[in-house]
């Protein structure tokens, strides 16, 4: 790579570290993994993304990191005077998968867990195909976390459903207890483990992942906290996400980012929830998928309920 | 109880009762040896499969994000269901002063206390971080089915053993006392540490007495609670096939019929290899005969509500686990469970004679086997079919089949249960010595007296 062009990808990167900042938290260190010193200019990282990256060390502050009991203890308490809430407008998925993607590669998961996931759904016989990303739904009355025996699992005060991965024994009765599959295992090591060893335990980002312990959607807390919106949520090129604060009545499109009045959304677009029968309260909203000006391309999988 | 016996006709018929009671404990010959040596090379094989659980992860297992509960789980219900015998047999017919039980409240309570001991075992098994156990008791929290579970459990365990050993200790007394050369002298210096220094006086057989009430009582409560909280496990989601109000009674009916294979099956064994003709009679294996279909009468009630109300709507999520279970997948299994574990013994054991010790035990191994199955079949279908589809994750998570290494495992706790079972058989009686020689009108004095 040429010397200049080098010098402004780093630049152009500090940013976009920063940016991230997902791993650890809001700075650089924090949110990239030191892989190996290459020489005594620049340093190779592992973004947020999953990319390795040289990065000139000039570049590189001193990292503000807050410590294991304190990164655990402000993610159970949350941020206070919000209550996060979702919209996902059917009518917009095609399918880009960009959300899985972003997602994975944040909370370093496998190909095969999904914190969302892009389901292909039809309600009826005769009903057209849709597709359904589902994230966690983040339920105000969770049945997950009511049966955590040792409190791994909880409700934050923002809505937000966590998981502390310091605390988890793999008992897996929260997966039995989700009614919307939303949740995922360690059965084996976790994606690029060696990786991310001795990086500190981000309780808002889950990761490090760890063996034998159950990772889930957190909304990225890490970012809500940095003032960003979640990873699925920027990453979707088709306007499909709103995301934003119940209390302030305003949910922001994760692609246009404009922003718009979250009762007002819902009222109009006739929102409805998942499987609202259960009576979980979920925070995920959906709006029908109707008047799609594009088609269903995938194939209906018949192994479903 | 006989008539009063002369002492000398007492003192001989007790030492032929306790000549007959000890065989277990003295008989040792290559068949023993080969007996423990096949426990104990099974069990390290388990041992070793967990090991490498414990190194790969419980991605060596079967199981995955959608069927995340497997063998171990089925395997776990099946353990806390066989250990309800004991409750049934040795405190809930005690208390009704039902006398044919007696004799089989000690094997009855063996049964009980390594179910329940390996059931605990189990479920360590199938943690995915067993090395943070100590984070149930550190951090439990009291809305969690699971802690009450392990509250009851370890309860059971308790009252289990204590049932087990306080009728124990004047047994312990008298071979002590009265005990023959021919048993080993270790085994002999264990009874005297363990008989509490018992001499046989009024006052201590009524604190025996006393203490067996209130924990023949309390354990009323603790064993119900322990099978209706397991239930609670499956019954406290909301899942097609487990959301239903009647898992507790469903469960402990069922329990009951396990149970009750295993201690005719565990009785047979000790009556052929220990000569215990006389003991465990003919009229013992009628009765339990009659106890088998009865408890089969009041889950086949329960399987017909469970099966047939919900069959009847067909629900759209009960409708696809319910056809799974009538003609799909795990259509065989089910109706072999119903058929083996149920309408056959019961057909057959109305008639007396399939109550005799034979037929009784082959009938038993039957229902036994798909008592286990029918744990698998409650356990794993429900969890293959979730409210929303399954998709974007290879084939293997789609359905389960255990591996190996869940195989091992599982053959482990059958072989580490079945060692317990052993190990109590050749340490102690296995039926109270003195309670039976009191039946046989043979005075506390003369029991209690020293050898000669």
């Amino acid at each position: 790579m040429e010397k200049k062009s080098r010098r402004s990808f780093v630049k152009a990167l500090g940013v976009s570290i920063g940016a991230a900042g997902v791993v650890g938290g809001s700075s650089i260190l924090n949110s990239c993994t030191q892989v190996a010193s290459t020489n005594s200019d620049t340093i190779t990282l592992l973004t947020s993304s999953g990319e390795l990256v040289k990065v000139d060390k000039s570049q590189l502050k001193p990292a503000d990191l807050p410590s294991l009991s304190e990164n655990q203890k402000r993610g159970r308490e949350g941020l206070p005077g919000r209550k996060f809430v979702m919209v996902i407008d059917l009518s917009k998925c095609r399918n880009a998968r960009q959300c899985m993607k972003a997602c994975q590669n944040h909370h370093q998961l496998r190909p095969e867990q999904h914190h969302i996931n892009v389901l292909q759904m039809q309600d009826a016989e005769n009903t057209a195909p849709y597709y359904m990303p589902k994230p966690c739904q983040h339920c105000d009355n969770p049945p997950c976390t009511k049966v955590c025996p040792v409190n791994a699992t909880f409700k934050r005060e923002d809505g937000i459903v966590l998981i502390d991965n310091e605390r988890c024994i793999g008992c897996r009765f929260c997966i039995a207890a989700c009614p919307y599959s939303a949740r995922v295992f360690n059965w084996f090591e976790p994606r690029d483990a060696e990786k991310y060893e001795g990086v500190t335990y981000n309780i808002e980002a889950n990761v490090p992942q760890k063996k034998g312990t159950i990772s889930k959607c957190l909304f990225s807390a890490d970012r809500l906290r940095d003032g960003k919106l979640p990873s699925c949520v920027s990453a979707c090129p088709n306007g499909v996400y709103w995301f934003g604060d119940q209390n302030e009545d305003a949910v922001t499109n994760g692609t246009t980012h404009e922003t718009t009045s979250f009762s007002k959304l819902i009222k109009d677009n006739a929102a409805y929830t998942l499987m609202e029968e259960l009576g979980t309260k979920p925070r995920v909203y959906y709006l029908p998928p109707k008047d799609r000006a594009f088609p269903f391309q995938g194939e209906i999988d018949q192994h479903h309920s | 109880m006989d008539k009063v016996k002369s002492p000398e006709e007492s003192r001989k018929l007790l030492d032929k009762i306790t000549f007959d009671l000890t065989r277990s404990i003295v008989k040792r010959d290559e068949f023993t040896n080969f007996w423990y040596f096949l426990l104990i090379i099974f069990a390290l094989v388990g041992l070793w499969g967990w090991g490498i659980q414990i190194r790969d992860g419980l991605g060596v297992t079967g199981m995955r994000d959608y069927v995340s509960w497997g063998m171990y789980i089925a395997n776990f219900v099946f353990f806390v269901a066989v250990s309800l015998i004991g409750f049934l047999i040795s405190s809930a017919l005690h208390l009704l002063k039902i006398k044919w039980s007696k004799v089989i409240s000690r094997v009855a309570e063996q049964v009980a206390i390594a179910a329940v001991a390996l059931a605990g075992i189990i479920i360590v098994t199938d943690m995915g971080r067993p090395d943070r156990f100590l984070n149930v008791f550190l951090h439990g929290r009291f809305a969690s089915p699971i802690i009450w579970d392990v509250t009851v459990v370890t309860t059971y365990l308790t009252i289990s053993v204590l049932l087990y050993y306080l009728p124990l200790i004047p047994d312990l007394a008298l071979l002590r006392d009265k005990g023959t050369d021919d048993i080993p002298q270790w085994k002999r210096n264990i009874y005297r540490i363990l008989a509490l220094g018992w001499k046989g006086h009024a006052e201590q057989y009524k604190i025996v007495a006393h203490a067996m009430r209130i924990l023949m009582i309390l354990i009323i409560p603790v064993g119900l609670s322990i099978h209706t909280v397991t239930s609670w496990l499956f019954a406290a989601t909301l899942r097609s096939g487990w959301d239903t109000t009647i898992f507790g009674p469903y469960f402990v009916a069922g329990a009951f019929v396990a149970g009750v294979a295993a201690v005719i099956i565990v009785m047979f064994l000790y009556r052929t290899r220990y000569g215990l003709k006389d003991y465990f009679e003919d009229y013992h294996f009628n009765m339990m005969g009659k106890l088998f279909v009865l408890v089969c009468l009041v889950y086949l009630y329960f399987n017909i509500n469970e099966f047939l109300v919900p069959g009847y709507k067909m629900k759209t999520a009960e409708s696809i686990h319910l056809s799974n279970l009538f003609t799909g997948k795990y259509s065989t299994m089910f109706w072999a469970t119903q058929f083996f574990g149920l309408l056959l013994p019961i057909t057959l054991m109305v008639n007396k004679y399939f109550r005799r010790p034979v037929p009784i035990t082959i009938i038993s191994v039957f229902v036994l086997i798909a008592s286990w199955f029918k744990r698998y079949i409650i356990v794993i279908p429900t969890l293959e079919h979730p409210f929303l589809p399954v998709q974007n994750v290879p084939e293997n998570f789609q359905h389960y089949a255990p591996t190996s290494i869940e195989l091992m495992i599982t053959i482990f706790s059958f072989m580490a249960a079945l060692l317990i079972i052993t190990v109590l058989a050749k340490m102690f009686p296995v039926i109270t010595i003195w309670e039976y020689a009191e039946e046989k009108g043979i005075s506390r004095e003369i029991i209690s007296e020293p050898k000669k």
